[in-house]
């Protein structure tokens, strides 16, 4: 069966950045053809995505999909239809389940009940340490044979120096990237959202950004202890993002994403005490946002994951400071991601470079649009206005902050492995 | 002119006018409290709850006080008694309540922003009677009132706040207060209990106490919180009374006849000498007296009848 995608201009960068038809063929990229060239062969599928953006299958690096032991926020099943609207092809669940996957058991039954969804591809990732405690490695080894593709505590740091030291030499020889959720816990302390001058209004106890960027420049050093691969997580201030430049200046092998709200929205967010602005790290101020958006310009950050975590109302419509941290973000992230190209901060490649590139590099996926490669690509309708209304959302959950939120573009098509997972009903 | 708000959440929510209102209903209060029967009719058939989530003495009393003078039949929910130790969340426990048709729910809690939250669910007006380390409108208000009592007006007046800015609802609401109202604030306290940009509420830092407090109208003390000891925040109870206590010597710095407030409770010996807090210029249980005539004036503008009733 053949399928050609017919008249989008092709974003795949350093490889494609222009006008042509893309032909899927049993899973796989088949080709390309001139637009308007006449199809290869009788009999074929053609979608017209003329006037859109086709780019290699978006991947989330960053995600929560509740399931084991969360299943009333989210379940794989959700999480993975969630990540289908938004224009994801593949992501990285999270191992702060319950039972926390630190385990090839819990890894296989991740991947298990991903196969049963069939939609995106799921590439667990597993825990630092034994029920993400701080203490003991977990086995990465037997893990790793079960699929899982990096190792992090997320939502906690790993405390201890010696035992993230320990961890990354492990990690290293078995190569596996080690993921940092990089937070001074002593610093932090009870804070509930960014200290500064909005905290102090609301009465709210703050987290400064040094609570973040401390361990950001305490993980650099010991990757270049330990010649590791670290990628920092969810990076929100200035702080951090200067850090990780100067360690990639000396050839550390250090690696980070951000999240869509550190550069859409502040700590201004938070305004009536709004559960929904509240995640960890918490919103920060302008010259942080905008030191994020330098960061994905120069190159610094190399990828926007959502760290999509889903929560009940149970969790968020409660006092501020008894509120979970953490919003959705599968199926707002590309349109808050896009404003970016259309406020032309960077181009449309560098945004494939942030959303799906890059991902792939850190998963060593070869995911470029050349014949033989996996048939997953999204289709990005590029100047589609509309409110971001959670009630359209998939997931399970509805915290955001976004919703009424007038965007510019959203996700068009959806296809993993040649099969289309989400369409768009035009 | 009318009383346009059903809650009195934040003391940034009101303006000049509303507040100069509060003061002006909450003086004509006062006379009630001095009466032989000391109880108007006014908020008869009224249903007040006093819903607090914090230990409370003076300023749970201070309300029950006033609605009672008002004849507002009045109900007092404490932690223990209430279906909060059971992990009903306080939007429920909101709800509830609501179902009983309250005319005002007063509500003290830990968490900042709940009485807004709670505000948000229920018909009734919600006074906020403490949140977390946000607010304190009502202590603010009365100790306006009590400042312009003492000294006629609050235009130009100095204002001295010392103590533990960073975890006191008294301190911001009083910083916004009293700024609005055409006074100026300076704090001073160890940087530990300065908190970031707090000079956008409008007050200015005082490098000391000393110059603090030079020629201060008003002294203004806060209470050292010693179970805060375990956030570090300064080294010996001792030492903090050398630097921030305020003594005679310092009193003499400001001028002659300024006032010296504190809302309690005391610590005499730490961040106020006994001499000081017994002295002809502390005017501690003036603001006691005044802050049930404001509450009353609150129940009466929030529940008087109708809401939106023109002044006393």
């Amino acid at each position: 069966m053949l399928t050609r995608f017919k008249g989008a201009h092709i974003v795949d960068p350093g490889n494609i950045n222009e006008h042509r038809d893309l032909l899927i063929k049993d899973g796989r990229i088949h080709g390309l053809l001139d637009p308007g060239a006449v199809d290869p062969e009788p009999g074929i599928e053609t979608i017209d995505v003329t006037g859109m953006i086709l780019v290699p299958g978006l991947i989330d690096i960053h995600v929560h999909l509740r399931e084991p032991g969360h299943e009333y926020k989210e379940t794989i099943q959700s999480g993975l239809m969630a990540a289908a609207h938004g224009g994801f092809t593949a992501v990285c669940p999270m191992p702060n389940t319950n039972p926390v996957n630190d385990s090839a058991q819990v890894t296989r039954f991740i991947l298990e009940r991903a196969k049963e969804a069939g939609l995106c591809r799921v590439y667990p990732v597993g825990a630092i340490t034994r029920g993400l405690k701080g203490d003991t490695l977990a086995e990465y080894g037997d893990m790793r044979q079960a699929g899982m593709v990096a190792i992090t505590d997320d939502g906690r740091p790993v405390d201890n120096a010696r035992v993230m030291r320990r961890a990354m030499e492990y990690a290293e020889g078995l190569g596996l990237p080690v993921i940092s959720h990089s937070e001074e816990l002593s610093l932090a302390g009870d804070g509930a959202m960014n200290e500064g001058t909005v905290a102090t209004r609301l009465g709210i106890r703050g987290i400064p950004n040094a609570a973040e960027s401390i361990m950001v420049m305490r993980e650099i050093a010991l990757a270049e202890l330990t010649s590791a691969r670290v990628h920092i997580a969810h990076v929100s201030c200035e702080e951090s993002v200067e850090a990780i430049r100067q360690g990639k200046k000396r050839g550390v092998k250090v690696t980070c994403e951000t999240a869509p709200h550190y550069f859409t929205l502040t700590d201004e967010a938070v305004a009536d005490y709004d559960t929904h602005a509240k995640m960890n790290p918490p919103l920060r101020t302008e010259k942080d946002r905008l030191a994020v958006i330098q960061g994905l310009i120069d190159g610094t950050i190399d990828c926007i994951a959502t760290d999509h975590a889903p929560h009940s109302p149970l969790e968020k419509e409660v006092e501020f400071d008894q509120a979970a941290f953490g919003i959705i973000g599968l199926e707002t992230s590309l349109a808050l991601s896009l404003k970016l190209v259309h406020d032309e901060l960077i181009t449309m490649e560098t945004l494939v470079e942030k959303m799906s590139r890059n991902p792939a590099l850190f998963l060593g996926i070869d995911n470029r649009l050349v014949p033989g490669n996996p048939g997953d690509i999204t289709v990005i309708d590029p100047d589609k206005v509309h409110v971001l209304d959670p009630a359209d959302f998939v997931s399970k959950s509805r915290n955001t902050p976004f919703a009424g939120i007038e965007v510019k573009g959203e996700a068009f098509l959806t296809m993993v492995e040649g099969r289309i997972i989400y369409q768009r009903r035009i | 002119m009318r009383f346009e708000h059903k809650d009195i959440l934040d003391i940034e929510a009101l303006s000049v006018q509303d507040i100069t209102m509060i003061l002006d209903t909450a003086e004509g209060m006062k006379g009630i409290s001095k009466r032989a029967v000391k109880k108007v009719p006014t908020l008869r058939g009224k249903t007040i709850i006093l819903l607090f989530q914090e230990p409370s003495t003076r300023t749970r009393s201070s309300f029950d006080i006033a609605a009672k003078r008002l004849s507002a039949d009045s109900i007092s929910l404490s932690k223990s008694t209430s279906s909060i130790v059971k992990g009903e969340t306080l939007i429920d426990t909101a709800r509830t309540l609501e179902a009983m048709n309250p005319d005002v729910i007063v509500i003290r809690h830990p968490s900042s922003g709940a009485p807004h939250l709670i505000a948000k669910h229920v018909n009734a007006s919600v006074i906020n009677a403490g949140d977390g380390i946000h607010g304190h409108p009502t202590q603010a208000l009365l100790d306006l009132m009590t400042v312009r009592e003492k000294k006629g007006s609050l235009s130009g007046l100095n204002i001295s706040i010392v103590g533990d800015i960073s975890h006191s609802r008294v301190a911001r609401s009083n910083i916004t207060g009293f700024t609005m109202m055409g006074a100026k604030v300076t704090v001073a306290a160890p940087a530990t209990m300065i908190p970031k940009g707090v000079e956008s509420l409008g007050c200015r830092i005082a490098p000391d106490m000393d110059s603090c407090v030079e020629n201060a109208d008003v002294i203004m003390m806060l209470r050292i919180q010693k179970e805060r000891q375990e956030n570090i925040l300064f080294p010996t109870e001792r030492e903090y009374a050398t630097l921030y206590g305020l003594n005679d010597r310092r009193l003499k710095l400001a001028a002659g006849d300024a006032i010296v407030m504190h809302p309690g409770p005391l610590n005499r010996g730490v961040e106020i000498t006994n001499e000081v807090a017994n002295g002809a210029n502390a005017v501690i249980l003036d603001q006691v007296t005044n802050g049930v005539a404001l509450r009353m004036a609150l129940f009466y503008l929030v529940a008087g009848g109708s809401r939106n009733v023109d002044t006393v």
